[in-house]
């Protein structure tokens, strides 16, 4: 039995030290990015890998607040890019970045439902009613601040009833720590609607999930800007990803993931 | 064992000292950091911040009620276990010690497979007008779950360490199996179902990655002191900071008592949690 047990534990341990070996050292860029960039980040990786021979480029996605919180604690990074102006100004002033932030794209909310619809829902002022399972990103979230700024806008629109914003949050079953949590909700069929972004519904995601387009005196715009942070340990090389992520064939990669470019420099 | 050559015999005391001082470190110094960078008067005033007392208040009430869901449900399974051989039983073992070395997130997920509303039981579920996921009802089944084999493998021990001359004393005398149970099983075993269900509560008041993915993240209803400590680490380090404090105490404080209970059943007379 014990005999067995270490045969097992030593095969393991054989299959875990077996790859490195094959998978060469390569310098690594390491880029903390708020949980929507996922898709398209992934597809800028691979096309600046394709370029770049040697360098590997690691992701950290999580909510803008928590790799603002992690940078801040001393977490060692290439890149930061934030899904809001805030988080990216709070990681400035503790005086990590080495560059001033450039903005490189937009996006804008959208409200998804499970196709299969539980809760019966086919218009925006739906949200408000009474039990209806909403769930988003928790306000410290930046999809979550804008979620509640952009109802508060709906409210505001004609046909909307007073006190609509106050309603609909009261409907929140839970407020999630970043984006791809509330899309996971709807998804699954767990939350009968949720506020992400229009970047995040993509080909693969509309199998499972329908929008409720927003109207755009309603909308928000959500700002990303991107920087290359003081403890970059091959600054040249990040700010070679950061010119990609700004150039046009970067920017229609961020496109095609329905984000609106934006290479303009922030604040 | 008490009188035993090798307890009685003097361990090289400096040897050994410096041996253990690494892992007291690793395992110390962690919970000294939080406590010495709290200061008395950011503790008074997060303390009374009606977040921290809502998560302090739902981490009990869920941790009990779970602890309750455990026994209730995890007694009759131990005592299978621990009585009756039969196929498939290490099968059902590595099952009920499954959720122990599963990562909570993974646990939470299946757990949504299983009860969400569009899961394998969620839909008669939904049938009866209960749906589970985004209520405390559901965080008191991630917290379950994660800590039924706490309490299963102690109750297990429990009952498997009871002397077999004592039950065969018994049912000699008359006993049936029920009677056996109530009045020599159980009363011999209680040392290690307290103790198990004292961990299972432990366990439950910590659970994080199952609550949040199952249940989600809703102060008042589903944010207990772990989701708490996550959602202020991302804000409010001072709001992390006696949080992380609160549930440190809280636990330690239990794995204290725990130990105490074990170390002098005052009602037993003699070591019986082996």
């Amino acid at each position: 039995m014990i005999r067995t047990t270490c045969r097992v534990l030593l095969c393991i341990a054989a299959l875990a030290l077996a790859r490195p070996v094959a998978a060469v050292e390569r310098a690594t860029l390491t880029v903390f990015a708020a949980a929507s960039l996922d898709a398209p980040f992934r597809e800028l990786a691979r096309e600046f890998e394709r370029h770049e021979a040697g360098l590997r480029v690691r992701f950290n996605l999580a909510g803008s607040q928590q790799l603002a919180a992690q940078l801040r604690q001393g977490a060692s990074a290439d890149i930061f890019a934030s899904a809001d102006e805030h988080w990216m100004a709070v990681v400035d002033s503790s005086g990590v970045l080495a560059s001033t932030p450039v903005l490189f794209a937009q996006s804008a909310l959208t409200v998804i439902i499970p196709r299969t619809n539980p809760a019966r829902i086919t218009r925006l002022e739906d949200l408000a009613r009474r039990g209806i399972k909403l769930v988003i990103g928790a306000d410290a979230v930046p999809v979550g601040h804008y979620t509640r700024e952009m109802l508060q806008k709906l409210g505001q629109q004609p046909g909307y009833a007073p006190g609509y914003a106050r309603r609909v949050l009261a409907n929140t079953v839970s407020e999630e720590e970043n984006v791809r949590s509330v899309v996971n909700k709807v998804q699954l069929g767990e939350a009968d609607a949720g506020v992400v972004y229009r970047s995040d519904v993509s080909p693969a995601l509309v199998r499972y999930v329908r929008e409720l387009p927003l109207p755009d005196a309603a909308n928000v715009v959500a700002s990303y800007p991107i920087a290359v942070l003081r403890g970059a340990r091959d600054r040249a090389a990040a700010e070679r990803f950061v010119a990609l992520v700004l150039s046009q064939r970067g920017q229609a990669i961020l496109a095609k993931h329905r984000m609106r470019p934006a290479a303009v420099r922030a604040r | 064992m008490t009188d035993s050559r090798v307890t009685r015999r003097r361990p090289r005391a400096g040897l050994l000292a410096l041996a253990v001082v690494p892992i007291v470190t690793l395992l110390v110094l962690p919970v000294a950091a939080v406590y010495l960078r709290l200061d008395v008067s950011t503790v008074l005033v997060k303390l009374a911040e009606p977040e921290i007392l809502d998560a302090l208040r739902l981490s009990l009430i869920t941790s009990l009620a779970a602890m309750l869901l455990v026994v209730v449900l995890g007694t009759p399974l131990a005592y299978l276990l621990a009585t009756r051989r039969f196929v498939g039983r290490r099968v059902l073992e590595a099952l009920v010690d499954l959720p122990m070395v599963l990562p909570p997130t993974v646990a939470g997920f299946a757990l949504l497979m299983a009860f969400g509303r569009a899961g394998l039981a969620g839909q008669a579920l939904q049938l009866v007008g209960i749906e589970l996921p985004f209520t405390t009802a559901a965080v008191v089944v991630a917290q379950a779950f994660m800590a039924a084999p706490f309490y299963v493998s102690a109750a297990r021990a429990g009952f498997e360490g009871v002397d077999v001359r004592l039950l065969e004393a018994a049912a000699m005398l008359g006993a049936d199996e029920r009677a056996r149970f109530l009045r020599v099983m159980a009363p011999l075993a209680a040392p290690a179902l307290v103790a198990g269900a004292t961990m299972a509560f432990a366990r439950a008041l910590g659970e994080f990655g199952a609550t949040i993915t199952f249940a989600g993240n809703l102060p008042g209803t589903t944010r207990t002191l772990p989701l708490a400590v996550y959602v202020a680490l991302q804000s409010d380090l001072d709001a992390a900071l006696v949080l992380s404090a609160l549930l440190l105490a809280v636990s330690f404080v239990l794995l204290l008592v725990l130990r105490g209970s074990l170390a002098r059943p005052a009602w037993m007379g003699r070591d019986a949690a082996r």
